[in-house]
């Protein structure tokens, strides 16, 4: 079944990430993580939001950016989704919205390996419903 | 919401939110009683009859950065609208069970969609939460189960980049072996 077969392969892949982390662990701190939350409510699942979710995970791993993605729900700003919230470490978290996968590898290019910002930005004082 | 599997990931994510640690998804497909059911059932905060009253309402929600809430009223419309249903039930401090029943061969069931991407995400983005997803079929059934994963991964994190895309694939394939549709 194919099951089994699954499980083996699974084994073998842990050995295989084990050894990549122990030599990450070596190397980084884990105050130099960037955090990265993606709004995952039903507007940011609608607009595609899991998609970039997938997208972040993967590539930063591939770029070998230490990096915890999370999922959120609403941040409020519904009409900009998908939307994501980075923070880089010792610095204020900045909303990026409309992130489709082109802007969200610019903001993985431009701002989390370099500093410069990238379009897109929702400023953080925006007032939501409630505080009218 | 375009397909079956982002309403999963919207309602798992109230569960996330009302802080349960175990969701059990199960989708049963029975095409002899032309039924597809989807049920989500979680040992999260609960609500009691007030609020279980209210949930459908799209403009009722617990949230305060707008004032509707669409994934619940959107899933029962989705089910009703194939001559199914959608039955919500909760105990305070227990949890909550979601169960959408749609007709299997209606043209308005949405197809199940990316599942394996969905289990993928909420597996990411909740790596403490025991997350068990069953899949039943005419063909077969399929169990992806957390924590038989972390007892094969043995300390190794759950939610590593290649872990994950590793666990969609797994899943893709186990679910393509029972011809789910």
């Amino acid at each position: 079944m194919e099951k089994i077969k699954s499980l083996d392969d699974l084994k073998r892949i842990k050995d295989s990430v084990k050894s990549k982390m122990d030599l990450r662990e070596k190397s980084n701190n884990p105050e130099e993580t960037v955090q990265i939350k993606v709004a995952m409510a039903t507007c940011g699942i609608a607009a595609g939001a899991k998609e970039i979710m997938t997208f972040m995970i993967k590539t930063l791993d591939k770029d070998g950016i230490p990096a915890i993605v999370t999922q959120t729900g609403c941040m409020g700003y519904c009409y900009a989704e998908p939307t994501i919230e980075v923070s880089k470490p010792g610095e204020e978290p900045i909303v990026f919205g409309g992130v489709d996968a082109a802007r969200a590898k610019d903001i993985i290019d431009k701002y989390i390996k370099g500093n410069e910002l990238v379009d897109g930005i929702i400023p953080v004082n925006y007032n939501t419903i409630e505080e009218k | 919401m375009k397909d079956l599997s982002m309403h999963i990931l919207d309602i798992i994510q109230n569960s996330v939110r009302a802080n349960a640690s175990y969701v059990e998804l199960q989708i049963i497909e029975n095409k002899g009683e032309d039924s597809y059911s989807i049920t989500i059932k979680d040992n999260g905060d609960g609500m009691d009859e007030d609020m279980l009253a209210k949930v459908s309402d799209p403009f009722f929600t617990t949230r305060t950065t707008r004032k509707v809430g669409l994934g619940l009223p959107l899933l029962k419309q989705n089910a009703e609208r194939t001559g199914g249903h959608m039955k919500i039930s909760s105990v305070l401090g227990e949890g909550t069970k979601t169960e959408a029943v749609f007709s299997h061969s209606n043209i308005d069931r949405p197809s199940l969609g990316d599942i394996s991407g969905t289990i993928m995400i909420l597996v990411g983005a909740n790596p403490d939460m025991k997350l068990v997803y069953r899949h039943k079929t005419d063909s077969g059934i399929y169990e992806f189960n957390t924590d038989e994963v972390k007892d094969i991964l043995d300390g190794v994190p759950i939610n590593d980049a290649e872990i994950l895309e590793y666990l969609k694939q797994m899943i893709k394939e186990n679910l393509k072996n029972i011809k789910i549709e």
